[in-house]
Formats: C-alpha cells, sequence, structure tokens
C-alpha cells in the first residue's frame, strides 16, 4: 500500500482560553493585547489529532505547516511530540497580520513546494480571529474537493470519507484524494502527551526547517495586509457575583434552592 | 449593476428568519449607498420562495431554478452563484453566517477575487470611497474589529439576530429568472447519505444546565441531567448545554455546546457547572437573564459573568441541591 501524506495547517495564537484580566485591547496600534502563553489553535489540533488518528491505520506521514511572524519552536514542537513526522515553520516579518486571502495563498505556495501530498487538514476556524476561511480558500486556490466541518474523518482506497456537520445531524460525504477537509471539535481533542516526552522533544538537537517568505512564496506583491480601521473593547459583560457561603455543601445547596425558587 | 444582493436560504419551501435580518440590514445599505436591494434565491423549486420575497420590499428577485440544486451540494450550488454574481453584478453581497454562507461564502469571494469578512455584527458605508466597513467580534468576542477591504464586490456573512427582521409590504418585486450551466461533473464531492439526529433546541430553551471540563468526567453529566429533571418540575422546557472541551473531550454531543462555534443563547437561567468560561463560551450564554456559576476556581471567568456562584466542587453540591428543590416544591 502506498504511503499517504497528510499535510496539517496549525498556527500558532495566544492562548483563547486565557482569563478575561490578561486580555486587554490596545486601541491605538489597533491590537488585542494577551498576556497569556502561545499556544496552537484549538481546531487545529484537532485537525493534527484527526491525521493522527488516520495514520495508525495506515502507512502514512504527517507534515505539520504553521505561518506567522515570529513563530516559537518550543510552542510548536509539541506537534512532533504528539505524533507528527515533520514540522515547517513558515515565518517570516512580512507575514504580520495578513489577510485571510493572502495567508491561504502563501500556504498553497508552500505545499505546491512541498509537492506530494493526499490530504490536508485545517481547523475549522482560528482562535484569534475566528474567520473561518483559510481552509476553504486554500482548497480553492488549490482547486482541490473540499469538506467543511468535519466530524470524523477516514480514508478508504484513493477517497476520503467525512462524517460532516449537518443542521439536522451528519452528512456522510465522499470525495476523491488529494483534498482538503477542515476540522470542528468533535473529532476529538489533541491526545495526551507526556512531560517526558515533550521535554525529550525540547532538548532534541534537530534544528526545524524554517522557510522564509522569499524561500517559497511565487508572487509577494500579492500578499495584502488585513485594514483594522478600527479595534475597541466589547461592551462589559461583567456582574456582581453574589456568593453562596456555607459551612457544608448542604447550606450552599440550600442557599441555591432558594434562589432558584426566587426566580421561579 | 450596482445592486446590494442578499443571499436568500429555503427552509421547506419557505424564506427563513435569518434572510429577513439580511433583507433588513441590506435595505440600509442600499439606502445608503442610493442604490437598489435585490434577493437571489436559488433551488430545484425556488419559485414559492421567490414569491414570497418579492414582498418584502425588494427592488428586485432574481431566481435560480435548477434540478441539480435540490440538495445542498457546495460545488454546484458555488458554480450557480458565481454565475448569477457575473450576471447581477452586485456592488455588496450579503449571506447568513449560516451553514451554508460558513461554506459558501469564503469560496465565493475567493472565485469572484472578493475579500470576505465572516460573521459581522455591523455593516456601514465608509462615505469616502463607499466601500462596506464591516465590524465584526475578534479574538472570541474579546474585542470588536471595524474591517475594510478592496475588492469589486463587497462580502461579508452577517451573524444571526442582530440586525431586526424586515416587515412585509404592500406589492410586490419584478421577479428575474436568471439561467446557469451547471452539470454533476463539476461536483466532486459526492454525498453518500444524510443521517438525521435528534439535535436539542437550545435556543428554545428556558434553563440551560451546563457542563464543562471541571466535570472531571462524562458521568458528570448523568449528575446534571438528574438536576436537569428536578428543575424540570418547576420550569418549563430545562435542557442540558455544555462547553466545547466536553466536546472535545467526547462526553456530549455537539448540539449541546454552548458558545461562538456552538449555540449562542440567552435563557431566562444558565446554569455553569464546571465551566471556566474561556471567552468563546461567554459570548454564547452571558445574555441570559440570570447565570449561576459552579466551580470550585474562585478566579475563573465565569463567576465574572455570573449572578450566584458557588465554590465548592459540583458532586456536593448537586445531589444536595436537588434534596433541596424537592424539600422546598
Amino acid at each position: 500500500m502506498t504511503e499517504r501524506h497528510i499535510i496539517v495547517c496549525a498556527k500558532q495564537i495566544p492562548d483563547p482560553e486565557a482569563p478575561l484580566s490578561d486580555v486587554s485591547v490596545d486601541a491605538e496600534n489597533k491590537e488585542v493585547v494577551v498576556d497569556a502563553p502561545q499556544v496552537i489553535s484549538p481546531f487545529d489540533e484537532n485537525a493534527l489529532e484527526a491525521a493522527l488518528r488516520l495514520t495508525e491505520d495506515l502507512d502514512g506521514r504527517i507534515t505539520v505547516l504553521s505561518l506567522g511572524k515570529k513563530l516559537s519552536d518550543t510552542v510548536l514542537r509539541k506537534v512532533l511530540a504528539a505524533g507528527a513526522d515533520e514540522l515547517i515553520l513558515l515565518q517570516d516579518d512580512a507575514f504580520d497580520k495578513l489577510d485571510s486571502h493572502s495567508v491561504a495563498l502563501a500556504l498553497a505556495d508552500a505545499i505546491r513546494k512541498i509537492g506530494e501530498y493526499d490530504l490536508i487538514l485545517t481547523g475549522r476556524q482560528a482562535g484569534d480571529w475566528d474567520s473561518g476561511q483559510v481552509g476553504l480558500l486554500l482548497a480553492e486556490i488549490l482547486s482541490l474537493p473540499c469538506i467543511n466541518l468535519a466530524r470524523e474523518i477516514e480514508i478508504t482506497g484513493a477517497n476520503v470519507i467525512v462524517k460532516k456537520a449537518h443542521p439536522l445531524g451528519f452528512e456522510r460525504v465522499q470525495a476523491p484524494m488529494p483534498a482538503l477537509v477542515t476540522v470542528s471539535n468533535e473529532v476529538g481533542e489533541l491526545r495526551y502527551i507526556s512531560r517526558t516526552k515533550m521535554l525529550k522533544m525540547l532538548r532534541g538537537a534537530s534544528s526545524i526547517p524554517t522557510w522564509t517568505m522569499a524561500d517559497f512564496v511565487s508572487e509577494k506583491d500579492r500578499l495584502q495586509k488585513m485594514d483594522i480601521i478600527e479595534l475597541s473593547s466589547p461592551p462589559d459583560m461583567g456582574r456582581d457575583c453574589q456568593f453562596l457561603d456555607g459551612a457544608t455543601p448542604n447550606e450552599m445547596a440550600e442557599k441555591l434552592a432558594l434562589v432558584f425558587r426566587e426566580l421561579k | 449593476m450596482d445592486d446590494v444582493l442578499i443571499l436568500g436560504e429555503v427552509k421547506e419551501g419557505s424564506l427563513d428568519a435569518r434572510s429577513l435580518e439580511l433583507l433588513g440590514i441590506g435595505k440600509k445599505l442600499a439606502e445608503d449607498l442610493r442604490s437598489k436591494l435585490s434577493i437571489l434565491v436559488l433551488g430545484d423549486s425556488p419559485a414559492n420562495a421567490a414569491a414570497e420575497a418579492s414582498s418584502y420590499g425588494p427592488a428586485k428577485v432574481y431566481s435560480v431554478t435548477h434540478s441539480l440544486l435540490k440538495d445542498f451540494q457546495p460545488e454546484l450550488w458555488l458554480a450557480a452563484l458565481e454565475q448569477a454574481c457575473q450576471e447581477i453584478k452586485p456592488a455588496v453581497f450579503l449571506m447568513s453566517h449560516s451553514f451554508m454562507g460558513r461554506e459558501l461564502g469564503p469560496r465565493l469571494a475567493c472565485r469572484l477575487g472578493a475579500r470576505l469578512t465572516t460573521d459581522c455584527i455591523d455593516l456601514t458605508i465608509d462615505p469616502q470611497d463607499k466601500l462596506v466597513l464591516r465590524t465584526k467580534p475578534v479574538s472570541g468576542g474579546n474585542a470588536i474589529a471595524v474591517f475594510k477591504c478592496p475588492g469589486p464586490v463587497q462580502m461579508a456573512t452577517v451573524r444571526a439576530k442582530v440586525f431586526s427582521p424586515v416587515e412585509r409590504t404592500e406589492g410586490a418585486a419584478e421577479i428575474a429568472e436568471i439561467g446557469v450551466q451547471i452539470d454533476q461533473n463539476l461536483a466532486k464531492v459526492t454525498s453518500l447519505e444524510i443521517v438525521k439526529e435528534e439535535v436539542v433546541a437550545l435556543d428554545k430553551a428556558d434553563v440551560v444546565v451546563s457542563g464543562g471540563a471541571g466535570l472531571g468526567e462524562e458521568e458528570g453529566f448523568e449528575l446534571l441531567e438528574d438536576l436537569r429533571k428536578a428543575l424540570s418540575k418547576s420550569f418549563g422546557s430545562v435542557m442540558i448545554g455544555c462547553s466545547r472541551v466536553a466536546v472535545d473531550k467526547g462526553w456530549i454531543s455537539s448540539d449541546h455546546q454552548v458558545g461562538l462555534t456552538g449555540t449562542m443563547i440567552s435563557p431566562d437561567i444558565y446554569v455553569a457547572v464546571g465551566i471556566s468560561g474561556a471567552i468563546q463560551h461567554l459570548v454564547g450564554m452571558v445574555h441570559s437573564k440570570k447565570i449561576i456559576a459552579i466551580n470550585t476556581d474562585p478566579s475563573c471567568n465565569m463567576f465574572k459573568v455570573a449572578d450566584y456562584g458557588i465554590v465548592e466542587d459540583y458532586e456536593k453540591i448537586i445531589p444536595a441541591l436537588i434534596t433541596k428543590l424537592e424539600d422546598l416544591s
């Protein structure tokens, strides 16, 4: 059986689960300032998990691509610790705040440079801009069959079969490979990575291949920045929480039961 | 030419509620641009929906009828939409940020050489250059950004329940049929089957009892189900919700998910059990009338948006709460 090559696109972002107090809006510079560690965007982790499960059942390898201005080796090596075979960093100052279409153009160039592949997986949307476009645009640019919002993915012969979200439940669809699939969280969370494994990967001597714009982008003039006219804080969502104290759980539960009775 | 065009979505032969909201914001943009509002409907037999659309005040209804548009096969729909847009040449094209719009929007924008902004909560016209200013929550809802994009067609998908729907008007707009050339060969993705599932309609609930990672295990939802039953005796419709993490862990199906990529809800009472309150979850429930949080971590986000809080292990609180609720009833 031929070896399958799966490419996963993973974005590095500030932790979207960060406490509200660690997030502020710099209106002047039009930037969201997040005082939290960098992580891999959650839906992209789901995409990696889907790829890992696919390669358990068949002969395959996984390449993870990450594109950004300033990427962290430490954050992204996690994908290798999880079981990906290769990580390529697409890093350049010019990649700061690109619009979705430009990110897709650049990723398409990187994928063309890689050459052979069977399946491209992306998260359904990134946890910073929540745009939900790059995967779909990438499929259009590469003229690939495209399946949006996968809940489950399998490979059968030359086809990918996907359980795709549907308003009534789900739809099972099939596409010939190469194809692109965007992954939703129903696929499952990224497997647990032991600390020892993570540390081993971080200490690993192997350097991560890093491509700058000049290495792979064919028409750099086509890349455009997002044009943000204004950035502001959302209306305050905070309320004054009344804590229901008590010496025992029973006492607290009793107070809460009374709250429910009042709200009835 | 230069119309503000919206994509009408047809559900069971009739225009859906979100299309009426799109007509609402579309009408405002058309007035600001001093152009006309039109609506496009597609399907194998969209005649009823087209007739219905014509009574909601657009200047024109465009209708595309083709047997291959019976089901939603994105590649066929995209080809039809692309051809329709080439004929209509809209200045602005809006879709719902719906199941269909999420997929069609980016892909159609790419084909039309346009830049799309998704999930917009406001749209206005820049008086200088007549481009559409697109307001959208970003960073899970931590910030509100206004974007401007160049391009021949100004495209956006629009969040539900933000804009007021239009009312029916006297008279009916002209309905123009647009012919499209599509064939089955365009469809590389084949539908094998659509499996209907029992889907909870969280947005219809009076009370939602929601669980997250803090439950620690799938069995936690059994306890929440007991609470749901107990509350059902006093409140109308009580349903189980969850955070994204609970779905990721495989504890519960995604139709229960509350938040940006789940369902956005505002029930009378929202009970958050073991949910720390990632911003993408909070934006989906923060407009609930009363919010009750149970969590072991007093510093978690959920308490910041809650009206009532209990800092304790839910496994100790919920059984006691059920007993007390029964005592009181």
